[in-house]
This record gives structure tokens, C-alpha cells and sequence, in this order.
């Protein structure tokens, strides 16, 4: 095996001093739990900014103790003003959607089992992956630093619409410095993205061990490498867009804001013919392929621990690889479904809410493919095996409210209401986080050696599976009724101030609050467990993939300096005439041809 | 046989951490019995940074494409547009830039000959091309100014700072890489190894076709 290309690019060797073992790590392993915690980090934060949001909408003048230390400005005598609501919650949603969801799923789990379940024995690029990591983590140190600015976190939404985003400091609080901070965040993240799906890309196509051919691959692997190819596709494009506004912001250039703009009576000058309909349309390109980069590997660990759960194959491989394919594809096609109301032509409407129907069949497709893999198996309710199934019920409750938002003439009426966002914190804020929760459970005994208690994991799944019902499905009522989204108070609007209404966001908040302090367990359950749980066999869940073939924790090199071989498909699970219910990957058990 | 709940399996402890058996249900992989893939060390096949250098490639298209895009729709749009006469060194900023992949080829060729000496001397003449072509644009950049077009004068005027901006920023990252490799030319040469070659060149001669699709797009659409 001696040619001249073969001069081995060795693995990184193994480091001793902390620094370079635990801090600037080429490990994909330490990576992974890096970003794993900066996920945690930033959903922890993101959660108490939601819990501030539902306290004040339903006790608008409510004095929080200690607000006016994050916010003198914002929370004068500690109460929140209406500004400083959109500031909390804009900071919500960008910690969420990015920082976490963009993160943990594909950075933090993909990081972590990608190499080893295709048999490498790290990705292509350590060290680019080490500085992916570290790029994330000075966005999220940008992103931080604008709570801390003289007027605070930018008020205009995850979402950033110019012109309100475009004019600076006259917009509002927060719009001067925090914006500037926010998009500068926001671009330093695109390029740790795109630095990493690169990687991964690289990594699946060329690492691959020998024998593991692509319809062999765990759909983890799949959903990893489709997200891949759909981040660096799509952050490139916010990335330009965020190019665009902050030169509009600082520049004096007018991609996107108009003439005559008029705010507070006073009338904007220097800027002209600029769009507000580009930004749109070039955040929502970007932003549509977003919320499935959030979804698509929770997609995939639902797959694969609903298989290992139910000791069946994964029902319909094929079509699960193929559906993951469509939904990626199509979801560059859809982006307009965002913006039905902007006064776009009745065809193109049409045109995008056709594109998004169809995306629900593959969807479809994948949803009946899981119930497939649960029908007539022998299911195990492990805590993992209770997230997934719970992943099933809210990926299917919150999809089907898509369909409703699909339709133009139904969307006119629903947009911007609360139907919306009860729709997108089910399948995002709910079902992906779901799927986090799964692959936490199931993955933790390899991660850290140990196993996680499952009493609490129950304890915890049955309160955070019934609050975030009773958190969510009530939005769906109050959109159709007509409560808009993105008001700070509801008292003031006669339409909204009836008992019913105020009295299903009081029944939403204590929800929230319930289902928040819910969250505590999890915390508990994973700190406690890092150090104190039992220690964990090799293969405590009995499963297929080729991480489960290696030691809890895995050695630095993951496969202990051999290369496994692959023989099996990834669910061979009660095969019948084999000596167990379950065949490793890369058993060298005969089996029919896969 | 109907949908059964079974009690989970009962999971045995390990009894001292990170226990395992090192290898699968089996023979490891069949790692062993004179299977030199088994045990050969680890390596990144060189394809993977050639399949690396196209997807970030791919992701710097999507920049542009996005740019391209916003061009398009905002020139589509405007009542406010002004052309911008294009600096006539941009032209010759295109013949050095063309000049320099050339060069790069040359370069390429010496480094398969193992030829170190005049590896490096191409790729220093190839870097230095690229900063020429880096100066005739910000002489272009004078040029406008000297005219009183800046930045935000008028929106065409936006985008031509803008692409040239971007594509000058990514170009001065490939003149990085080729200074890198200068440095480290005596021993790549001997080495044989020429991917850290391969994929430069990949980026470079992309940057170039770049630059020949952004002076059209500035020449038919500005």
C-alpha cells in the first residue's frame, strides 16, 4: 500500500498538555461536546429570555426583580417596555434557530458520530473543524456582547427586515450598535458553517471505511451529509445578504431601504431605490433550507433509535435516504411561502404554494416510514425511545399546521398571527429539540462512559411532552382568532383583550413555566450522570452502528489503530436465523445479500 | 405478530471505564489474519481535499450568485441608475490575472518534475502577478474616485465596489496560499505530494474564471 500518496497524512497524535487535549482540540470527539455545550449554553439562555417573554405577556406591567441590570434603558423601575420585548425576543430566535438548532444537531452530534459511524478515524479537516468551532464561538461572543451595549440587543427580529433594520439607531433602541453587532455575528456564523459542511462533505465522501458503501450508511450519516450540502449552500447567501445590509447601515449604500422613509416624524435621508423585497427574498432563500438544516438530523436520529428501539430494520431505507434528498432539493424551492403577503403576483404564490405542498410527500413519506418501523416491533420505552416517538407526534402535529400555512388566500389571514409561531415552535422549538433530547439519551453512554438515570429522563420527557402541548396548541387557536404575533401587550387591542384570550396566554405562560423548570432535571440528569452515573458497557443499547463497536468512551483514534470493515447494512435488527436480535455493521456473520 | 412493548434490555454496568471489547461482535473487521488494510495506519486520501477545495468553492459561488441576484433585482428596480464606466486597467488587470494561472500551470509542471527551484520561482511570479492584479484594482478604485464615484454615489457604483471588493478579499486569500506554498516549495517538491499543489490551483484558476464572469456581469449589467 506504499505509493507516493499514501505518505500518511497522519491523524493528529494524540495531545497531552490541557490547552491542546480540551481547548484547541483537532478531536472530533471534543469538538462535538463542545458544540454540544455551547448548544446547551445558548438554549439555556434562550429559554430564560422566552420565560421573561410569557411573563410579561401576560402581566405586561409586572416588575421582574433584576431586570434593570440587564437593562437600565430597557427596563426602567423593572418593567419591561414594549422595545425591549422585541429585543428579548429577537435575541431569543437568534440564539435558538442558529446557536442552537444550527449547532447541536449536525455540529455537536454530527462532530461526534459522523467518523465513527462511516470508520474514520476523525473528519477530513481537524483542524479547519477546530476552527469551525472556535468561529461559532466568537459569533456567540459577538452575539452576547449586545445585551451589554449602551442600547441593547436589536429589536427587528431573528428575521432583520430593512428598512427597520437598515437605518440605524433611529429605529429604535438597539438598532445602532446591537444591530451592527447582530449581523456581524450572524456573518462571523455563516463562515464557521460554511467551514464545517465542508467538512462534513469531504468527510462522507472520501472516509468512508472500506465495505461501507452509501446505501449502507446509518441515516444519521444521511441526514448529516444532506444538512451539510444544504448549509453551505444556503449560509453563503446570508452571508452576502448581511454583507449587504450592514454597507446599507454603514455605508451609505441602499440595497434595501427606500426613499422617504419617515420614523418618529423625522424624515430618513441619504438613502434611495433600495428594496426591502430583496432582503426578503434573499434572507428567506437562505432561511427556508434553515429550518430544515434544524430538522433534517433530528429526522435522521428519530430513524435511527426508533430502528434500535423496536428491533426492526428501519422500514423503507430507501425511500428514507431518497425522501431526505427531496426534502433538501425542494427546500430551495419554496422560500416564497414566507412571503405570501408581500404582494407578490397570484402565480407565484401559486408557484411557491404548490413547491410546498409537495415537499410535505416526502415528509409524508418519512412519517409513515417510522410508524412502519414501529408496527409490529418489539418496543423498548427507553427514554431515548420516548423523545423519538414524541418526535414522531410533534413533527407530525406541527407539520400539518405547514399545510394550512401553504395556502395563500388561508396564509393572508394567518400570517404574522400566532398560528405561525405556534406552528414553527412545534416543529423547531419542540420536535427538533426532542430529537436533541433522544440522541442525548441514547449517545450519552458513549459520549462520557456512563449512563444517564432513566427514572428522571421519564420523569423529565412526561412533563416536557405534556407542557409543550399546552404551550403550543393553544397558539393555533389564537391565530385562527386573530392574535398577532410580535406584540408585546395584548391589553391594549380591544379584539384581543377578552377573557378567553388573555386567558389561554396565562394557561400558555404557566405552561412555560412549568415545562422550563422541567428542563432542570434534564440539567441535573446530564451533569450528575457525567460524573456520577454507572458506567457504561460498550453496547448498552444493543444496536447496530459502528460506534457501538468501540469502547464508552471511544480511544482518542476511535477504532484503537485498525479499520473496521463493513458488511451489513445499518438496521439488521431480528434477522431471522441470527444469533441475536441484532447484527453489527461489521459482524462477519452471513447473512442474505444487503 | 402484533406492535409489543418488551421490558428494555437490562444494561450491565461495565466495570472499569472505557471497557470494551476493541473490536466488533467477531474479528474486528476482520482487522486481523494478514490483512494489511486492517492495520495500515490511517490516512486522508488525497481526494478529500480535492472534493474539500470544490465544496468551498461551491459556497463561494453561492456568494456571489447571491450578489449576482441582488444586482440583477436591484438594477431591475431602479429609477436611480446611473452606469458606471468600467476603468480601462480593468482589462488589464484581466490579461495579469490570466498571465498568473499560466504561470501557476508552469509551476505545477516543474513540481511534478520535482523541480523545487523553479516550483518556487513560478509560484513567487504567480503571487506576485496576483498582487499586480490587487494594485490595478485599487488603481481602478482611484480611477472612480477621481471621478467622485464612491461607494454609496449610486447604486451601480455600489456594485462595483462591492464585487470587486469580494473578489479581491478571496483573490488576497489565494495569494496567501501560494506564498505558503512557496515557503514550503523546496520540500513539497521532494516529496512527491502534490495536493497542497492541486487544490491552490484549483482555487486560483476558479478565481480567475470568477473575474472573467464578474467583468462581464460589470460590463453588460453596471
Amino acid at each position: 500500500m506504499a505509493d507516493a500518496h499514501a505518505e500518511a497524512v497522519h491523524v493528529h497524535k494524540e495531545p497531552t498538555r490541557f490547552i491542546w487535549k480540551y481547548v484547541f482540540s483537532l478531536d472530533h470527539k471534543v469538538i462535538g461536546k463542545q458544540y454540544y455545550f455551547l448548544a446547551l449554553f445558548s438554549v439555556f439562555v434562550g429559554m430564560c429570555l422566552s420565560i421573561l417573554m410569557r411573563w410579561h405577556l401576560v402581566w405586561p406591567d409586572a416588575h421582574i426583580p433584576g431586570l434593570h441590570w440587564l437593562s437600565a434603558a430597557g427596563a426602567p423601575n423593572d418593567q419591561m417596555t414594549p422595545e425591549y420585548y422585541l429585543s428579548l425576543m429577537t435575541m431569543h430566535a437568534t440564539l435558538m434557530v442558529f446557536f442552537v438548532l444550527t449547532t447541536a444537531p449536525q455540529s455537536g452530534f454530527g462532530n461526534y458520530f459522523l467518523p465513527i459511524q462511516i470508520g474514520a478515524e476523525d473528519m477530513a479537516f481537524p483542524r479547519l473543524n477546530m476552527l469551525s468551532f472556535w468561529t461559532t464561538f466568537a459569533g456567540l461572543m459577538v452575539l452576547i456582547s449586545t445585551f451589554f451595549v449602551a442600547d441593547g440587543p436589536p429589536l427587528s427580529g431573528w428575521t432583520a427586515y430593512p428598512p427597520l433594520s437598515g437605518l440605524g439607531s433611529v429605529s429604535g433602541p438597539g438598532e445602532g450598535l446591537g444591530q451592527d453587532l447582530w449581523i456581524i455575528s450572524i456573518a462571523i456564523f455563516c463562515v464557521g458553517s460554511l467551514l464545517g459542511a465542508l467538512n462534513f462533505i469531504a468527510t462522507l465522501l472520501e472516509l468512508r471505511t472500506r465495505g461501507m458503501k452509501l446505501m449502507r450508511l446509518p441515516l444519521t450519516c444521511w441526514a448529516w451529509f444532506l444538512t451539510a450540502i444544504l448549509a453551505l449552500l444556503s449560509f453563503a447567501v446570508l452571508f452576502s445578504a448581511g454583507v449587504l445590509l450592514l454597507l446599507d447601515r454603514v455605508g451609505g449604500t441602499s440595497f434595501f431601504v427606500p426613499a422617504g422613509e419617515v420614523i418618529s416624524d423625522k424624515l430618513i435621508r441619504g438613502h434611495a431605490g433600495g428594496s426591502p423585497l430583496l432582503w426578503q427574498h434573499l434572507f428567506w432563500f437562505f432561511g427556508h433550507p434553515e429550518v430544515y438544516i434544524a430538522i433534517l438530523p433530528g429526522m435522521g436520529i428519530t430513524s435511527h433509535i426508533l430502528s434500535c428501539f423496536s428491533r426492526k430494520p428501519v422500514f423503507g431505507y430507501r425511500a428514507m435516504a431518497y425522501s431526505m434528498m427531496a426534502i433538501g432539493f425542494l427546500s430551495f424551492c419554496v422560500w416564497g411561502h414566507h412571503m405570501f403577503v408581500s404582494g407578490m403576483s397570484p402565480y407565484t404564490g401559486f408557484a411557491f404554494s404548490v413547491m410546498t405542498m409537495a415537499i410535505g410527500v416526502p415528509s409524508a413519506i418519512k412519517t409513515f416510514n417510522w410508524l412502519g418501523t414501529l408496527w409490529r416491533g418489539r418496543l423498548q420505552l427507553t427514554t431515548a425511545m420516548l423523545f423519538s416517538l414524541g418526535f414522531v407526534s410533534l413533527f407530525v402535529s406541527g407539520g400539518l399546521s405547514g399545510l394550512f400555512l401553504a395556502q395563500p388566500p388561508v396564509d393572508v389571514n394567518l400570517h404574522a398571527g400566532y398560528f405561525v409561531v405556534g406552528h414553527f415552535h412545534m416543529v423547531m422549538g419542540v420536535a427538533a429539540i426532542f430529537a436533541m433530547f433522544a440522541g442525548t439519551f441514547f449517545w450519552f453512554p458513549k459520549m462520557f462512559g456512563r449512563m444517564m438515570n432513566e427514572t428522571l429522563g421519564k420523569i423529565h420527557f412526561w412533563i416536557t411532552f405534556v407542557g409543550v402541548y399546552c404551550i403550543f396548541m393553544p397558539m393555533h387557536f389564537l391565530g385562527i382568532a386573530g392574535n398577532i404575533r410580535r406584540y408585546s401587550r395584548f391589553t391594549e387591542v380591544i379584539f384581543l383583550n377578552t377573557p378567553h384570550m388573555i386567558g389561554l396566554h396565562e394557561f400558555m405562560s404557566i405552561a412555560a413555566f412549568v415545562t422550563g423548570a422541567a428542563q432542570l432535571i434534564f440539567l441535573f440528569n446530564l451533569f450528575w450522570s457525567m460524573f456520577k452515573g454507572p458506567k457504561a458497557p460498550q453496547n448498552p443499547w444493543h444496536a447496530t452502528s459502528l460506534e457501538w463497536t468501540v469502547p464508552s468512551p471511544p480511544p482518542f483514534d476511535n477504532f484503537g489503530g485498525r479499520h473496521p470493515v463493513v458488511h451489513h447494512g445499518p438496521y439488521e435488527y431480528s434477522v431471522p436465523g441470527a444469533a441475536e436480535d441484532y447484527v453489527m455493521q461489521d459482524s462477519p456473520e452471513a447473512m442474505a445479500a444487503h | 405478530m402484533a406492535t409489543t412493548i418488551a421490558p428494555p434490555k437490562s444494561v450491565t454496568p461495565a466495570a472499569t471505564f472505557g471497557q470494551g471489547r476493541n473490536g466488533a461482535g467477531g474479528s474486528g473487521g476482520n482487522g486481523g489474519h494478514g490483512d494489511r488494510w486492517g492495520s495500515a495506519p490511517w490516512t486522508v486520501p488525497d481526494r478529500a481535499y480535492r472534493t474539500g477545495m470544490w465544496m468551498g468553492i461551491a459556497g463561494i459561488v453561492m456568494v456571489f450568485a447571491a450578489f449576482t441576484s441582488a444586482l440583477v433585482v436591484r438594477r431591475g428596480l431602479a429609477t436611480d441608475w446611473v452606469p458606471t464606466a468600467l476603468p480601462h486597467i480593468l482589462y488589464l488587470n484581466t490579461f495579469v490575472l490570466v498571465a498568473s494561472s499560466l504561470t501557476l500551470e508552469l509551476s505545477r509542471r516543474s513540481v511534478r518534475a520535482g523541480d523545487g527551484v523553479r516550483f518556487r520561482r513560478w509560484l513567487y511570479l504567480t503571487a506576485a502577478l496576483g498582487l499586480a492584479f490587487v494594485a490595478g484594482q485599487w488603481t481602478a478604485w482611484r480611477e472612480l474616485a477621481s471621478r467622485g464615484v464612491y461607494l454609496a454615489t449610486n447604486p451601480s457604483s455600489s456594485f462595483f465596489y462591492l464585487l470587486t471588493a469580494a473578489h479581491g478579499i478571496h483573490l488576497m486569500g489565494g495569494i496567501t496560499a501560494l506564498l505558503t506554498l512557496a515557503l514550503r516549495a523546496k520540500r513539497l517538491a521532494a516529496s512527491g505530494r502534490l495536493v497542497p499543489v492541486e487544490v491552490t490551483s484549483i482555487y486560483w484558476h476558479f478565481m480567475d474564471g470568477l473575474w472573467i464572469y464578474l467583468l462581464i456581469l460589470l460590463r453588460v449589467r453596471l
